[in-house]
This record gives structure tokens, sequence and C-alpha cells, in this order.
């Protein structure tokens, strides 16, 4: 049970880190991640990659629609505009990663930009359906126009080197990705402490009484559409130079509507949501995979119902959790914390 | 000249079937609130549906047929009871991303149980093509075309005029006064569900006759979302003027711009001109305005 949780002053509470076991926790968790990458290896390097630009991609549509409640059909694209934005600074530029990574994130909220701007006269079903749209007419340039982005065939893009030191593999990496990861979640779950992430707030729950307490609505929303594309572009920036290739398939309609699954599982509008859900939705098919490689050796042909599977159980997790859990793993999570909090007196 | 009358004609004929897909997806959303977004998995289930019955249990044209709707209707029977049924009253993310999930789940079953092998039905009319003055239709876009049209007519007239039509109107329009009057909401709901289901696996099944089928169909389904957001979510006549001028803006600008315009251009169209509307009238060309109060 917690106890002595007494504050003098008013720094103390409000502070995000506000009791000395969180401290020890959070300080075991940065030393954990510090560690993994000597311990595990390339294959698990390899998720925590992926997981982490997930993370990115995942908190950037948790601000747009979890917190300001715009639903975005179009999330890849924006990470796929940050992605070929970087592709192309660095193979027809030759402009250096570090720079690349902030400049795909305003190319990303620039089109973010464009794409919200509709939302001043629409929102709801009709913003969602337009931001379909968007990644429609995104997806075909991805495709079509040849002379940028290569079509088909797309770009190869060589490792990121910063200060001439090459980050060519899945270990090193991981001490791009860590840094970037942290750095956005530091900064979303502080923007919800600022005006700007509680007018996003305000417009979610009802617009129209946000706009009666002062609240520049167009503008909001559009700050929402340029941070969340923003982490987009970053995400997809991070996203290329691991990979090193870029091509249309990476950014299907799909791929949204995976982001979207994960701050749907995760929990709707919270960042620690965001993060839960892009690990449990990075982990989910590896652990059917792996599920099935144990079948498959009784009955050789199970691997072929792996991709059908796969679609099933996402489909599933959605609509479980949307049923029975709709604030998501972060709720239980809070749950779970809470059990401990008041152990022995849970009532 | 004759190209141009038969892009029109061919136009006409896929806005046809898409008008029918689009007024079962009107009707759901206009009866409970809720955009399907499995509307394309609906269709592809449907056309797996009649393929079992025909092909694999070796029915009947007209008896699989049949049994293609009433299977479509206890989809939509089972998916309402069953999902959502326990979203009523939630936000509209939770909605859309359930129906999303559903379609996700409808897929991934599909391929489960039908393989993502390419299809055929077997030739259902006769094979020579429709002649009209210098005009050359396909004889599977005439019949779709035909039978699609006769499946709007008589959703038309069933919502019109039948009892439980008029029923499913008054719930649309104002829910409270419809429970008041006697009429018990929940099954209107689930009525909808049964007949949005069976409008989109009439429209699978005209596709699926005309293309093949494989689990992949329902990304035809993407292409409602213009068609109904054009005519605006909750009108009826909407969803068939937006039909056929998807139809026809697709077959346009897939005859003439292709060679102008890498890609596909007709898939794009649609998403283009949907963009414009939205941002000229942003419900549609006949929504409903939603006027809000505190």
């Amino acid at each position: 049970m917690r106890i002595g949780d007494y504050k003098v002053s008013y720094g103390a509470d409000e502070a995000v880190f506000r009791t000395g076991t969180v401290r020890v926790w959070m300080i075991v968790l940065f030393l954990a991640m510090a560690v993994f990458p000597f311990w595990a290896g390339d294959y698990l390097l390899y998720m925590a990659n992926l997981t982490g630009i997930a993370i990115v991609a995942a908190v950037g549509l948790n601000i747009l629609t979890g917190a300001a409640g715009q639903i975005s059909l179009g999330h890849a694209a924006f990470v796929g505009i940050g992605a070929y934005t970087s592709a192309i600074l660095i193979t027809k530029l030759g402009l250096p990663f570090i720079i690349c990574l902030p400049l795909s994130g305003l190319s990303a909220a620039l089109f973010g930009v464009i794409v919200g701007a509709p939302s001043m006269r629409m929102k709801g079903l009709y913003l969602c359906i337009a931001t379909l749209a968007a990644q429609v007419i995104f997806e075909y340039l991805f495709k079509n126009w040849e002379s940028l982005t290569g079509g088909i065939r797309g770009i190869n893009v060589p490792a990121p080197t910063i200060f001439g030191f090459e980050f060519n593999n899945e270990f090193r990496f991981y001490f791009i990705t860590v840094p970037v990861v942290i750095i956005v979640v530091t900064a979303a779950r502080n923007l919800f402490r600022t005006r700007v992430g509680r007018a996003f707030i305000a417009i979610r729950d009802r617009d129209f009484s946000a706009q009666l307490m002062g609240i520049n609505l167009f503008r909001y929303k559009l700050y929402a559409f340029a941070l969340s594309s923003f982490l987009a572009g970053v995400a997809g920036c991070l996203w290329v130079n691991f990979i090193k290739i870029v091509t249309p398939e990476h950014f299907p309609l799909h791929e949204s509507i995976r982001y979207l699954a994960m701050i749907i599982v995760g929990g709707l509008g919270s960042v620690l949501g965001s993060i839960f859900g892009a690990i449990f939705m990075t982990i989910i098919p590896e652990v059917l995979k792996s599920m099935l490689n144990i079948v498959s050796a009784f009955s050789p042909d199970a691997m072929a119902y792996l991709s059908p599977l796969q679609t099933v159980v996402f489909g599933l997790l959605i609509v479980v959790f949307l049923v029975f859990e709709p604030h998501g793993l972060a709720e239980m999570w809070r749950r779970v914390k809470d059990y401990f909090r008041l152990w022995p007196f849970e009532h | 000249m004759w190209f141009f009358l038969e892009l029109i004609a061919n136009g006409i004929a896929v806005g046809g079937v898409y008008a029918l897909i689009a007024l079962g997806f009107v009707l759901i959303y206009k009866a409970t609130s809720i955009i399907n977004f499995a509307t394309g998995e609906f269709m592809m289930i449907g056309a797996y549906f009649f393929y079992t019955f025909m092909v694999m249990l070796g029915l009947p044209a007209i008896p699989s047929f049949l049994l293609v709707m009433l299977g479509s209707a206890a989809l939509g029977f089972a998916v309402e009871r069953a999902i959502l049924r326990h979203m009523l009253g939630q936000p509209t993310i939770s909605i859309v991303m359930v129906t999303i999930g559903l379609s996700s789940i409808l897929l991934g079953l599909a391929e489960l149980i039908w393989t993502s092998d390419f299809k055929n039905f077997p030739p259902l009319f006769p094979r020579a093509p429709i002649i009209m003055g210098e005009v050359v239709i396909r004889s599977n876009f005439f019949w779709g075309f035909v039978i699609a049209m006769a499946a709007v007519v008589v959703f038309a007239l069933l919502f019109k005029y039948a009892k439980v039509g008029v029923a499913m109107r008054a719930t649309a329009n104002d829910q409270m006064s419809a429970f008041s009057m006697g009429i018990n909401v929940r099954t209107m709901f689930t009525v909808a569900w049964s007949m949005g289901a069976i409008a989109a696996a009439l429209g699978g099944l005209i596709i699926g006759n005309i293309g093949g089928i494989q689990p992949t169909l329902g990304m035809v389904g993407l292409t409602i979302f213009p068609v109904v957001i054009l005519g605006g979510l909750d009108s009826i006549a909407g969803a068939v003027v937006g039909g056929f001028i998807v139809g026809i803006v697709e077959n346009l600008a897939g005859g003439y711009l292709h060679e102008y315009v890498p890609g596909d251009v007709k898939e794009l169209a649609p998403f283009v001109v949907l963009v414009l509307i939205l941002l000229i009238k942003p419900y549609g060309l006949f929504g409903k305005e939603e006027i809000e109060r505190l």
C-alpha cells in the first residue's frame, strides 16, 4: 500500500513522476532498456526497433485520434511521406540523417495540415472518409510519381551515419530508436499538461463547448493534424533508415488500420496506451507464428494458415477490446497497479 | 462518339451495382448511425455463399440465389446481435473500428474456409453481348445491372410501403417517438443489418459474376465510400445517384485519362471526386446537414 504520499508544493503535485516508487521503477526501466541490446539477439533487436518505430507513429496517431478525437484512416500515408522525404533527401541531396529526421517530420506535418484543412467544415464520419481518400491518393502518388519515388521499385537508402559512425545493424540502430522514442514519449506526455494538449481533449469531449471556452477549433485541429503527422513522419524516417528500402507496398490502408488498432488496444488518448498497443500488436503476430510452428510439428501444412489466422486474430483483438475493454491495455494496467497500491485493503 | 457512349453505358451498368451496395450501406447508417466498413466483406461473403451453394453443393441458380439472401440475412443478424448491439451509444471511433475489425475477421475466415485461390462462377447468363445501336455491353454487366436495379426498386418499395419499411424510416427519423409509437427499435436495428447484408451480398454476387471471386473482392467495398459520401450518408436517393456518378466517372477516367496519367486512374478518380465534393458540400449532395445544439 502506498503511504507517505504527502505533498507540500504545487510542483510536487504536478510532477509527471509523483512518488519515489515511480522514480525507482523508471530507473529500473531505463536500465533494462540500456542492458537489453547487449543481452538480446539480432531477431529480438530487430523486433525492438520495429516496435520503437511503431510507438513513435502510434503516439502520433493517439494525439490526433485519441486526444483530439479526429479519426484518421491515413496515418500510414504520413509515415510513408516521412519515409519518402527522408529517402529522397538522403539519396538525391545527400543530407545527413540527423537533419533528415526533423525534415521528414516537417514535410509530413505540412501534408498533415493540408489533409486536416477540410476539418474546418467536416467532422466525424465525413472527415474520416476524407482521410481515407488522402490515404488512397497518397498511395497512388507513391506508386506512380516515378521520377520522385522510384515507382514500385522504390528507393534504396544507405545506412545512416552520425558523426562518422555508421548505424548499419540492428544493435547499433537500437541506439537511435530508443532515444527518439524516449524524447517523443516524454514530449507527448508533457503535451497533455499544456494548453494545446488540454485544448485537444476539450475538442474531443465536445467541440462546441470547447469553442465557447475560447478555443479556436480550426487552429487546434490543425495543430493536432500537424503534430500527429510530424511524429508519423519521424517514424517513417526511422523506418526507412532501418529497413533501408522504401516501396509503396509498405504503406497500404491496412497499415493505417494497424496503427488505429494499436491505439484502440492500447488505450485511446493515453501515451502509455500507445506504447502498450504498439508492443502488443507487434508481438502478437510473432506469437501466432511460433504457436503455429509448434503445431506444424504435428500437421505439416499448418503454416499455410498463418496469414488468414493473423487476419482473424487481428480483427478479433479489435472487436474484443472494443466490446469488453474500451479503454484498452492502459486501463488494465491501471487496475493491476491499483490492486497492488491498495493491497491488502482492496475496498 | 461510340467510345464515349460505351463508356457511359458501362459506367451506368457498374453504377447500378454500386447503387445497390450503397443502398445497403445507407440502410444501416440511417437506422443505426453505424458506418459499416465491413460492407466489402459482406459482398465477398455473399459471393462465396453463392459459389458454395451452386458449385460445391450443385444446387440450381435460383434456389442458390434465395439461399444466399437467407444466409446473408443471417450473417447480418448475427453480426448485429453479437457485436454491434454492444456498441450502441459508443463514440464514433469505436464504431468505425469495430466494423473494421469485423471486416478483418470476415476476410480471414473466408481465406480459411474457401482458401485465397481465384474462383469463377459457372456462366449464368447467355454469353452474347448486348448490342444497343453502336454500343456494346458485356452480358454480365447488362444482367448485373438489371438485377441490381430490380433489387433497388424492391428495396425502395419495401421502404416506402411495407410496414417494416415505414417502421424503419420512423426509427431513423426519431428513435424516441418510434419507441413511443410501439415500434421495437432494437428489432429495427437487426432488420436494417440483415437488409444491408442482403444488398451487399447481391452486389458481391454480381461483381463476382463479372470478375470472379477471391477473398480480396471486398476491396471493391472501398469504392462504396465515395458513392455514399457523394450522395450523403443518410440519403437513399443520394446512394443511387452517387452510384451512377461514381460508375460513370470511373469509366470516363479509365477511358480517357489513362494515356496521360500513369497507374490505375480508374480506382483513383472516385476518391478525387470525393475530395472535391466534400470541399464544396461537406455533407454530400443530398446528406442531411447536422445541426448541433448544446
